[in-house]
């Protein structure tokens, strides 16, 4: 059987390769790229992966995602790479790498902290890394999340 | 060295910043008790109290008066440009431009930071919510200081020790000058796991019990707080146990002789008015020392010499 491509190649931008299956919209939403930008995004869900049984993948054409915009989706994707694409080569590959500090993309479990009211404040965590899992700290109540991050993005 | 600009959590401070505070507490302490002293004269704090509070406004306004400062108030919450609907953040911006440092209480978790973010003076965080009041914390460090041992100190902490934000904080502290913590609460009370493991993780030597048996006779400090009725959904279950953990002078003949109570106040029943006058009780000494710890926090936050 000929093999079948699921991802029909780009000449220039980023792909984010090895997104845990199921997780391609939380990471454009993470990214926060659609709606707000011109560029021709795609997303393939449960791709075969010989790594991971199945995977996502994302593609932004003519837009080269720079390590601290993307290091973000580690929180939810954590084995992902990041591969700049030159006239349809990789010129650049990495794995992404869990920030210190996250702003603006999980929201505070707590309900009384002062990151949901209507004052002027962008939700921040910071980001202790253990071995079983991420957990965050709001910097302002300073409430842990450890589980279920994904029902915490915005 | 002291380089706070704010005073939000006792996370931020290391022992060396504790302390710096808790010395300078101890140089200024003649003056809270009538001294006469103009280190803070020309200087003006805001106090905004969007929750009511009587002895923490109250040992601020103190503090800052008796080094010679001034100081100015929101009259009530209701009355002011929150009610008409202005955010905290421009508040604060507003009286930042007034006073060379504000003391907020607020009813949300982390308003302190927020304020702190925005504001040009310093801000100290006298409670946020069921979050911070590193004051209180301070002041019961220093009582601990002055009338005990910091160092390889045996306390036990006792009564809600699940939601008490006072214990959680105070053991935190505790554990930078690795002390032995014995806790006791009831069942529904306990002091959260993850408090817990992070003081075992801190070197805290950690035992947990339901009674007050046997604990008395082995601690330097006991730390009694106020047990809420409204914790318990069943009132019953509610007289039962604040029953149980009710200090009187007859639990108190196999104490070390020179152990302490201390309590943050208001006490309702837990501490007998018996033991008010045993040599033990230091809970009244503790609400005085309040005064050179905030006089110390409000001097070391204004860069006063």
């Amino acid at each position: 059987m000929k093999k079948e491509l699921h991802v029909r190649p780009i000449k220039n931008g980023t792909v984010i390769d090895h997104i845990a299956a199921g997780q391609a919209l939380n990471v454009l939403k993470i990214l926060g790229i659609v709606g707000r930008t011109d560029a021709v995004v795609s997303a393939v869900a449960n791709v075969p992966s010989k790594a991971m049984g199945k995977k996502d993948i994302v593609k932004v054409e003519d837009r080269e995602l720079a390590p601290h915009e993307v290091d973000k989706i580690a929180l939810i994707a954590p084995s992902a790479t990041i591969n700049i694409i030159r006239e349809y080569k990789v010129k650049e590959k990495h794995k992404v790498a869990l920030p210190d500090v996250i702003e603006g993309v999980v929201r505070c479990a707590n309900p009384n902290c002062i990151s949901n009211t209507k004052e002027p404040v962008i939700s921040k965590f910071t980001i202790n890394k253990r071995e079983k899992g991420v957990q965050l700290r709001c910097i302002y109540c300073e409430r842990i999340i450890s589980e279920n991050i994904v029902e915490h993005l915005f | 060295m002291f380089t706070k600009k704010h005073i939000i959590s006792m996370r931020d401070f290391s022992r060396a910043e504790i302390d710096v505070i808790l010395k300078k507490a101890e140089e200024l302490e003649p003056f809270a008790k009538g001294k006469k002293s103009d280190l803070l004269s020309g200087k003006i704090l805001a106090l905004l109290f969007y929750e009511p509070s009587t002895r923490t406004r109250l040992s601020f306004e103190t503090a800052m008066k008796r080094l010679g400062g001034e100081t100015i108030n929101m009259i009530s919450p209701g009355a002011s440009s929150a009610s008409k609907g202005e955010t905290l953040a421009d508040t604060i911006r507003v009286v930042s431009e007034y006073a060379d440092v504000v003391v907020l209480r607020h009813s949300k978790e982390g308003s302190a930071r927020m304020a702190a973010d925005v504001s040009r003076v310093p801000i100290i965080n006298a409670g946020d919510g069921a979050g911070h009041h590193p004051t209180q914390t301070l002041l019961d460090l220093y009582t601990i200081k002055r009338e005990s041992h910091l160092e390889n100190l045996s306390i036990a902490l006792i009564g809600d020790l699940k939601y008490g934000r006072t214990v959680h904080s105070l053991a935190y502290a505790l554990s930078l000058y690795g002390a032995e913590i014995s806790l006791v609460s009831p069942e529904q009370l306990k002091m959260p796991d993850e408090i817990k493991s992070d003081l075992r993780k801190m070197g805290v030597d950690v035992s947990e019990t339901t009674t007050l048996e046997g604990v008395i006779p082995h601690v330097d400090v006991l730390y009694v707080t106020r047990i809420q009725k409204e914790r318990f959904p069943d009132p019953s279950e509610y007289q039962k146990v604040a029953g149980t953990y009710r200090i009187s002078a007859e639990l108190l003949k196999d104490a070390k002789d020179d152990m302490i109570i201390m309590h943050p106040l208001p006490r309702v029943n837990e501490i007998d008015a018996g033991v008010d006058a045993t040599k033990h009780a230091r809970y009244f000494q503790q609400a005085f020392y309040g005064i050179p710890v905030r006089m110390a926090a409000l001097s070391l936050v204004l860069e006063a010499r």
